[in-house]
């Protein structure tokens, strides 16, 4: 698909909106449908459209295997963390309120990060089952 | 620091396990893992304790987490019957990560140790929610997140047996077909109560009931955690996936992996359900017994005919679990509790002897068949005397663990004064017999073949095999604790479904 200006010239164009309207998607969940699931899969999406029209390897340059890794990681141990705080902080496994002590900021923080956390997550995962499968294929093509 | 560990027990149990297995997913040192591993289990073990000496004497721990109340919350409960539940999985995880680290450098790639303690975090942390949660729904989670990893870990068995890449491939689709089965039936009872939380569909049958919905729910939830529990005849994954499994995986699953969902199908049967209890009898009479009872006839006979070491315990595990099942099903407080004190001892009984087949696998360097254990017993002295000591347990011979639950499972069955089931309980045991002396025989009666290699015993492998089997005798001879915590969760299980709790 390298070879074709018609998808190199969209995938281009939309790899940005693609990954705003994720970011949209993931600020909003709070409040409106949405959150941190969605959001990620929006998200991995530019990513894996990148990679299939520039390649696995463009994609890999991109995010590599041990960022997406970190990555994965980093997203379980926020949304974890937030509910190691708030126990810290004297209140239960994940009580929002009990991050800053009152409810209007805590709930509002904590979801932020939360969400946030699982957006990371997911976005990693998704991108990591894409490669795993895609880069067999290249395997056996070979 | 001291009071936020205490209120917050319940949540640490999960939440140790499943925040250290991302870590160890990070690293591929061998020893960072298995320490990590450590660690979190062994952290899991002092808690479980912890709630255990909280519980014992009959207070329920509610924990609700995000300080949301149930029933609009989830809600974790910890009473006698799970924390005695929690400490036998804990206890038998530790002991298993301690014999796992010879046992997994050898059978596992360097390069994926890391991710191998990480999917054995989540296997623990995943079993222990499942114990404690009170929300019908949140229990599938729970589900879910043990059984993919637990597929992960059977999956890795591919680096020296690549059939456990199939194995591991049935259990994904039966355990995905049993867990649908669940949350179907979560969907009609919710559909019906509207409610998840189990204490309040339990409050709510008694208006719901009548209506085909939720005898169609119940049905499905109970079908769906008998595939998980590897109750006959849905256990035809069980064999393949322990014995295609790495040795130290095989430990882990045969010890903690049934006795949750075991435990899981207790709680449905007496608690969530305890509002409709002919239905309940009807079942438990009708459907648990029998199917228990033909589990533990076809573990006991295949195990008989089958010459895979790992195989053969792995059928045998069927049988075991059938005798729990029964006790489960003839539900009267006595053999409920005698089916707690059979949990408690058949960890106890399958850990050591899947540790010690770990051993002779790390020494023989070759699956461990009738074949190649010939005189295996002068071989490797300290590891075969210690599989010697849990295979007599699993017989039941007096001052062993197993003894002690042969005897209340028999007690609690004349109590109940069904002859039949008695005698086929008594002829099955006379059965299991046949194949341990089988091994036995080849093991120590027959002469060490000529030019065989001298092997040698790594202390790493059997000193936790040598613990275990310790714990055999220690309460086949003392089981004071173990049958009055049981005795107390039977009493727990009970009391909750008559109304009554405290």
């Amino acid at each position: 698909m390298k070879q074709n200006p018609v998808f190199r010239v969209v995938a281009k164009i939309l790899f940005a909106p693609i990954i705003m309207f994720g970011l949209y998607v993931q600020f909003h969940g709070d409040y409106s449908p949405g959150g941190g699931f969605q959001a990620g899969v929006i998200i991995a999406a530019a990513f894996i459209l990148h990679a299939i029209v520039f390649g696995l390897e463009s994609g890999r340059q991109i995010v590599s295997a041990r960022v997406n890794l970190w990555m994965m990681v980093f997203g379980v141990l926020l949304y974890g963390g937030v509910g190691v705080v708030s126990m810290a902080k004297g209140g239960l496994f994940l009580d929002y309120t009990a991050l800053t002590g009152s409810v209007a900021t805590g709930q509002h923080i904590g979801i932020l990060l939360v969400e946030l956390g699982v957006g990371l997550t997911v976005t990693s995962v998704m991108l990591a089952v894409f490669h795993a499968f895609a880069g067999f294929v290249e395997d056996r093509a070979k | 620091m001291g009071s936020v560990i205490l209120t917050n027990l319940p949540a640490l149990l999960v939440v140790v396990p499943l925040l250290l297995a991302p870590i160890s997913a990070l690293f591929t040192f061998a020893s960072l893992g298995w320490a990590i591993a450590v660690v979190g289990t062994g952290a899991s073990l002092i808690f479980a304790l912890l709630l255990q000496s909280l519980t014992e004497t009959g207070v329920r721990i509610s924990y609700h987490l995000g300080n949301w109340e149930p029933p609009w919350g989830i809600e974790f409960v910890v009473d006698s019957a799970s924390s005695l539940t929690l400490v036998v999985m804990s206890g038998l995880g530790f002991l298993a990560t301690l014999a796992a680290r010879q046992l997994v450098t050898n059978e596992i790639a360097e390069k994926d140790i890391g991710k191998f303690y990480a999917a054995w975090l989540l296997v623990s942390g995943g079993l222990f929610g499942l114990v404690m949660t009170a929300d019908a729904f949140n229990l599938f989670v729970f589900l879910e997140i043990s059984a993919l990893a637990s597929v992960i870990l059977i999956g890795m068995g591919a680096g020296t047996d690549r059939r456990a890449l199939v194995a591991g491939y049935h259990y994904l689709v039966i355990g995905a077909v049993g867990a649908t089965f669940y949350v179907i039936g979560v969907g009609f009872i919710y559909a019906m109560t509207g409610s998840l939380n189990m204490a309040d569909i339990a409050s709510r049958i008694p208006d719901a009931s009548g209506s085909a919905a939720i005898y169609v729910g119940f049905g499905f939830m109970v079908a769906g955690i008998l595939v998980k529990a590897a109750i006959f005849p849905v256990h035809i994954w069980l064999p393949a996936a322990y014995s295609y499994a790495p040795s130290a995986v095989s430990t882990l699953l045969a010890s903690i992996a049934t006795k949750a969902a075991l435990y899981v199908l207790a709680r449905i049967l007496f608690t969530v359900f305890s509002g409709m209890p002919d239905v309940v009898t009807i079942a438990l009479s009708n459907v648990i017994v029998p199917l228990a009872i033909g589990g533990v006839f076809v573990g006991t006979i295949m195990a008989i005919y089958e010459a895979d070491i790992k195989k053969l315990f792995a059928h045998s595990s069927v049988a075991q679990i059938g005798y729990i099942a029964l006790g489960l099903g003839l539900g009267t407080p006595a053999s409920v509790s005698a089916a707690f004190i059979h949990i408690g001892n058949h960890a106890l009984i399958k850990g050591g002897i899947f540790m010690a087949i770990g051993g002779f696998v790390a020494a023989l360097g070759a699956r461990a068949s009738l074949d190649s254990l010939i005189g295996i017993g002068r071989r490797l002295p300290l590891t075969a005397t210690a599989f010697l000591i849990c295979g007599l347990s699993l017989a039941g011979l007096p001052l062993t663990a197993g003894f002690i639950s042969k005897l209340y499972l028999v007690r609690a069955i004349l109590e109940t004064e069904s002859y039949v089931i008695l005698s086929l309980v008594l002829i099955s045991s006379a059965l299991s017999v046949v194949y341990l002396w089988k091994i036995m025989e080849v093991m120590w009666m027959q002469p060490v073949p000529a030019r065989s290699p001298k092997l040698v015993e790594n202390p790493a492998i059997y000193l936790p095999i040598w613990i275990v089997a310790l714990g055999n005798i220690w309460f086949g001879i003392d089981a004071s604790w173990l049958v009055s915590a049981s005795r107390m969760a039977a009493q727990m299980l009970f009391g909750v479904s008559l109304g009554g709790g405290t």
